[in-house]
């Protein structure tokens, strides 16, 4: 009860400070920081709920990340079926250990770390890369070369609205070998901090660091116009033309 | 302090990422201004990283929240209550229980006693068979107390029948008996505990 009091406290300050922002307005970041502390407070409370007997409210609590769980199995699996199934793998398991989840870290990154491992079983149970990484062979140490240096013409996020511009977004993403794509996956996708990504993945800061830079470059490479960006010109909007 | 095309590329991640120190910053800033490559690198990298930042990037097919939430409920334990609820329907219950025992107990609330300065007797075993005159207010040991008078109608009945129509104990053939059965000496002292309790009507 002390626990719970403390929360609607807790609650009850972050509604104040709210109320203040609009008031007397405070800097957006300091906004958005305030707006994140009362969605995780809200978030304990319901997960104390939950494992006082409200499993009901579990629909409630997963509601805003089913999404990111499937993209991040997808990413990782590169196939619907299996991204689905994983999915739900990964959310039944998260309910079901709801009572070993601390509070110290954010519930999604909680989420995302079980769904990774999930979505990592499942490709070592069918051990069968349907679709050969392209660029597996090279290791985290050598310098990456950026191959392409032609003016890049920004891809505007609206244009996402096109299924074929996510879909090649998605062969791109695909073509990355396991170890970069993961470390990408989890760190721009998820927005995970380098440590979280570091420790899920069970690999040091060091190497998220150097596969993150060159899973970036490479799918900069693969998307940019003078190599396998020409695809760009194909939806018409390559340079000089406004298609969106 | 100068960086070259090679430096830039190697810390362009940690550049966009706030990872690099002050110093770093600014000698990249520098040469950005001036390497048409490496700034088309850099913009290229930093909208890469929007692109697949945005939410919608892989959208989950049709009926998938559906599915999901189905399969969460095929494996969910019964609903089986909140520990509030449990404790509400424990209160509940020793309400129940605890008003059937009340509602048993003479000594609340117990039906209209027929004489208003009568008060009902304690330690008479509600077992007793005892006797009653219709139109009178005492219940008596037996038919030969001399405080019963319609004895053209008598009835008898256990103690807690008795009780529940409001007859009170006779002070005299009741206290006696109880003195009795307590192993006590006979007294006729109306004014015994017995008869503090309970006050003859008429």
């Amino acid at each position: 009860m002390e626990e719970e009091s403390r929360i609607l406290a807790e609650v009850a300050a972050a509604h104040d400070v709210v109320i203040s922002v609009l008031q007397w307005g405070v800097m957006p970041e300091e906004a958005i920081s305030v707006e994140n502390r009362a969605e995780r407070l809200n978030e304990e409370m319901l997960i104390r709920r939950i494992r006082d007997g409200e499993h009901e409210l579990f629909y409630e609590l997963i509601r805003p990340y089913e999404r990111r769980v499937y993209s991040t199995a997808f990413a990782i699996l590169r196939n619907e079926a299996d991204a689905e199934d994983v999915a739900q793998e990964a959310i039944l398991k998260a309910f079901k250990h709801i009572r070993q989840f601390r509070a110290e870290a954010r519930f999604s990154t909680w989420l995302i770390q079980i769904t990774v491992n999930e979505a990592r079983m499942r490709r070592r149970k069918e051990h069968v890369e349907i679709m050969q990484p392209i660029v597996d062979h090279q290791d985290d140490e050598g310098n990456y070369v950026p191959r392409d240096f032609a003016d890049w013409r920004e891809i505007p996020s609206e244009t996402l609205e096109r299924s074929e511009v996510r879909q090649k977004l998605a062969e791109a993403l695909a073509s990355l070998g396991q170890k970069y794509r993961e470390v990408f996956v989890l760190r721009d996708m998820q927005h995970l901090s380098i440590e979280e990504t570091a420790k899920t993945l069970g690999v040091s800061t060091a190497s998220v660091k150097t596969r993150l830079l060159r899973a970036r470059l490479m799918l900069r490479d693969l998307l940019a116009p003078g190599l396998g960006g020409s695809w760009s010109s194909k939806l018409s909007f390559a340079k000089g033309t406004k298609p969106w | 302090m100068v960086v070259t095309c090679e430096q830039v590329w190697h810390e362009l991640s940690n550049y966009l990422d706030g990872e690099v120190s002050p110093e770093v910053r600014v000698a990249m800033d520098e040469h950005l201004r001036g390497c048409q490559k490496c700034s088309a690198v850099l913009d290229g990298t930093r909208n890469v990283i929007g692109l697949y930042g945005e939410d919608r990037m892989f959208e989950p097919p049709q009926g998938f929240s559906q599915r999901l939430h189905k399969r969460l409920e095929e494996n969910m334990p019964r609903q089986r209550g909140t520990a509030f609820g449990w404790m509400v329907a424990v209160a509940a219950a020793l309400l129940i229980v605890g008003s059937f025992e009340i509602g048993d107990s003479s000594a609340f609330v117990g039906p209209q006693l027929r004489s208003e300065h009568a008060q009902p007797g304690t330690g008479v075993p509600p077992e007793m068979m005892v006797v009653v005159a219709e139109d009178g207010k005492l219940f008596h040991a037996g038919a030969g107390c001399p405080l019963l008078h319609d004895k053209a109608h008598l009835r008898t009945m256990t103690t807690s029948e008795a009780r529940r129509e409001g007859y009170t104990p006779c002070v005299r053939c009741m206290k006696q008996y109880l003195n009795e059965s307590a192993g006590l000496e006979k007294d006729d002292d109306d004014d015994g505990e017995f008869a503090s309790s309970a006050s003859v009507g008429k």
